[in-house]
């Protein structure tokens, strides 16, 4: 039991830390190409520095969802999964105990 | 007009400012009345605290503190609101209506330029929520659950939203409405009706998890200036060793990221997001073309009688 639960809360550390790593990869990429265009528009167009500014943090927020998203599965998986999937673990040796299959 | 040296205006005026600042100052003191502080790293970054719960026939409802700030934040705008436009007149004397005027004018000028004249009358609207945004998130400044890192909270606000795109939608016709979710072809119905519900998930989950991520963080790297600190000055005697002196100044660079730019940019990002969804999905033709149908369909009513 001790060594289930272990695996779980392992499991649990792991899945986090790979969810946010590749998770972060993705937005990483994307806002770093619309920084960079953003910065070739305003070095064309001086003038034109607010508007391409504004959109730019527009776009930026709109592609670091997926980001959030993993960051999101990743904290639940820290604070929440665990007692949870312990829980079911918990339930599940109950009743194969009580239905007489020894583990 | 009222005078505006006179006492009364002036006390009416202290009464407006104490009823903005009362609120911040009973969440801290209920804040610090009822929390008892956690040892751990993970006790700090647990979600809202339960304060009590009213019974309920199905489930017991929760009243938890991130719906007490968020009150608390809706009772502070609205006198500061009240304090803003007192004493207004014609020509500006006092300096507060200046700011008012600033306030009014930039909102209905960013409205008016991202959703159209048809929207005009969404400033209020858009203020609104861009002021109760900014002020959650920044009550993180003052050491209380800021209501923003809360999903419930940001949730309802996306849900407005998205109840008032569904009813600019149906403007269009409910026949329409109804057969954009078989567009291209029939078989892309469930991906069009996953897509629709994702626009206020992604919504709340955008502004949730930034302001989130902040508090996380920060909560993290004192801890860990706080173990840094301990190493170094540890072998001290006494109460010595157990000052974090770390944990002076370096924190408050990071909160001047990640609870003030942070959260404003939130803020602003979802006033933006709230505009360009209520407005792009707007069907403004076959809104149109309805109007006109129904006002040849009304004169023509009139002439039969």
């Amino acid at each position: 039991m001790a060594l289930a639960i272990g695996i779980i809360l392992g499991c649990c550390a792991l899945g986090a830390g790979i969810c946010m790593g590749i998770g972060a990869v993705g937005p990483g990429i994307g806002e770093g190409n619309a920084v960079s265009k953003a910065c070739e528009a305003i070095g064309r167009q001086p003038e034109a520095k607010g508007d391409v500014t504004s959109t730019m943090i527009m776009g930026c927020a709109i592609a670091e969802t997926t980001g959030i998203y993993s960051l999101v599965v990743a904290i639940l998986l820290i604070f929440v999964a665990p007692s949870t999937f312990i829980g079911i673990l918990e339930k599940t040796v109950k009743t194969l105990s009580e239905s007489g299959i020894k583990l | 007009m009222e005078n505006v040296k006179s006492i009364r205006f002036k006390l009416v005026d202290i009464l407006y400012i104490l009823g903005a600042i009362v609120p911040f100052v009973m969440v801290m003191a209920l804040k610090i009345i009822l929390n008892v502080p956690g040892e751990s790293i993970s006790d700090n970054i647990a979600g809202a605290m339960i304060y009590f719960q009213i019974p309920m026939p199905l489930q017991n409802l929760p009243i938890t503190e991130a719906q007490v700030n968020s009150v608390a934040v809706i009772v502070s705008i609205f006198f500061l609101c009240l304090y803003f436009t007192h004493g207004l007149s014609v020509k500006a004397n006092l300096k507060r209506q200046l700011i008012a005027e600033w306030i009014v004018k930039t909102t209905q000028g960013l409205v008016e330029t991202n959703m159209g004249s048809f929207f005009k009358g969404y400033a209020p609207f858009i203020a609104a929520i861009m002021g109760i945004s900014a002020f959650s998130s920044l009550m993180a400044l003052l050491g209380v659950f800021a209501p923003t890192s809360d999903i419930n909270i940001v949730a309802g606000w996306a849900i407005l939203t998205f109840a008032l795109i569904t009813y600019y939608k149906l403007k269009g016709g409910v026949f329409n409405y109804l057969k954009g979710f078989l567009e291209p072809i029939f078989v892309m119905a469930p991906l069009n009706v996953l897509g629709e519900v994702a626009t206020p998930v992604s919504m709340a989950f955008r502004h949730y998890g930034n302001v989130l991520s902040g508090s996380v963080i920060s909560v993290l790297i004192a801890a860990a200036l706080q173990g840094v600190s301990s190493i170094v000055l540890g072998w001290l005697p006494g109460f010595l060793g157990d000052i974090p002196f770390l944990q002076i100044g370096l924190p408050a660079v990071l909160s001047v990221y990640f609870d003030i730019f942070s959260g404003c940019m939130q803020a602003y990002i979802f006033a933006m997001l709230t505009m360009l969804n209520i407005s792009g999905n707007f069907p403004q033709e076959e809104y149109e073309k309805r109007l006109l149908k129904k006002q040849a369909k009304k004169a023509k009513k009139i002439k039969n009688i």
